[in-house]
């Protein structure tokens, strides 16, 4: 194998590696998300690193210039961040979701017992909020 | 916390998902309350950016509003919510678009009311004599596919799945306020029904064209809503839709990352 791509391949990995780990270091990256850039990092760097073991991969698969299976085992790790990213996409838009439904029922809560306190106040009654919260609960609008 | 004793004034909610339709909702919640005047009026405005709430509060309407948009699913989802922490019994959907006659509420309440053991009444297009509903043929067509393969897959005659304009009880309501499809969710939630063992009917019923504003399946999306609707339907046979039982994960958890 040529050792300038083995020397690409280890320096490109070692980057990868480093940048992550920085970026966990800085706060910017949540562990979870991170745990898959290191590993996917760790097997792209050993690979490229320990040439012998991917000229048995892509012996066993059948590819005949073994720098290539580098590239799709690169590749496959890339799918594999892709869905979960979309994974953690479609959580945090039913997450987002919730909140504003939940946002929404509070906000029209407030604002009843806003009311009522007002009428109470221009009533002179006294204003308790718990109280009006409990008995404001079904609607008895106009 | 003291209990007051109020004057209940209505078990029964009207829910008007509205997205922009300042033009229509006011209509819409005026014709609610002068032919079905036993509904209590939630308009449940998804992040309109025009006058849509102001409109709804001056029409004398209950509104939720929703900080930025999320969709019909959504929308009717948080009448759900509301409707079950407000301990209504019966929750009716009107769209906002006045296409659905208010005058038809009592059409489904009679159903209801006449066969008990009823979990959803859903008023359809097409059981009617009356052909106002001059839905261009290609939206005519992806319905009755949807109602071919819906009515095989129940075992019941369905014959307009797509229908917004749906009278529930309180078991419908508790099911669809803890579970209720995201995008286009009418037709998935009659396989919900059927998957969680309610029962449902449809009763013929008077449908306008839209009143204002833009549907939410405007042409150059149809394809892209036959798709979603048909994924949805088949993915939906596999999934297990069980309410989570107290102790269960949570739907929505932070845990359940990779």
């Amino acid at each position: 194998m040529d050792p300038r791509i083995q020397i690409v391949s280890i320096v490109a990995a070692l980057m990868l590696l480093l940048g992550v780990l920085e970026l966990v270091r800085q706060r910017r990256l949540l562990e979870r998300y991170a745990l898959l850039w290191l590993f996917s990092a760790l097997v792209v760097l050993g690979l490229a690193i320990w040439r012998d073991a991917l000229e048995v991969i892509a012996h066993l698969v059948g590819i005949a210039y073994p720098p290539n299976a580098l590239f799709v085992i690169a590749c496959g790790f890339i799918l594999v961040l892709l869905l979960h990213f979309s994974l953690a996409v479609s959580r945090l838009t039913e997450q987002s979701k919730v909140l504003a439904q939940r946002q929404a029922l509070l906000e029209e809560r407030q604002r009843r017992l806003e009311d009522s306190g007002q009428e109470r106040a221009e009533a002179g009654e006294p204003v308790d909020p718990v109280l009006a919260g409990d008995g404001a609960d079904r609607h008895d609008r106009p | 916390m003291l209990l007051v004793a109020v004057p209940i004034a209505s078990s029964h909610l009207a829910v008007v998902p509205a997205y922009n339709e300042a033009a229509t909702v006011r209509a819409v919640v005026e014709a609610v309350r002068e032919h079905a005047p036993g509904f209590d009026v939630l308009v449940v405005d998804d992040g309109s950016t025009d006058d849509t709430r102001r409109i709804a509060e001056d029409a004398g309407a209950i509104v939720l509003r929703h900080p930025f948009n999320l969709g019909i699913g959504g929308a009717v989802q948080s009448g759900f919510f509301y409707a079950l922490e407000h301990g209504y019994d019966f929750m009716v959907q009107v769209d906002g678009d006045s296409q659905h006659d208010p005058r038809e509420i009592a059409t489904l309440v009679d159903a209801m009311e006449e066969d008990i053991g009823v979990d959803m009444v859903c008023g359809s297009r097409f059981l009617s004599d009356d052909h106002r509903y001059p839905a261009p043929i290609s939206r005519r067509t992806g319905i009755h596919i949807f109602a071919f393969i819906v009515s095989r897959l129940v075992g019941q005659r369905v014959t307009d799945p797509t229908s917004g304009f749906r009278l529930y009880n309180r078991r419908a309501i508790s099911l669809f306020a803890h579970d209720y499809p995201h995008d286009y969710p009418e037709v998935e939630a009659v396989l919900m029904l059927h998957v969680h063992r309610l029962a449902m009917r449809e009763v013929p019923v008077r449908m306008f064209q839209r009143g204002g504003g833009s549907s939410s399946i405007s042409s150059g999306k149809s394809l892209y809503y036959m798709v979603k609707v048909l994924l949805a339907i088949f993915v939906g046979l596999a999934r297990a839709r069980p309410v989570p039982e107290p102790g269960d994960d949570a739907p929505v958890a932070a845990t359940h990352s990779i």
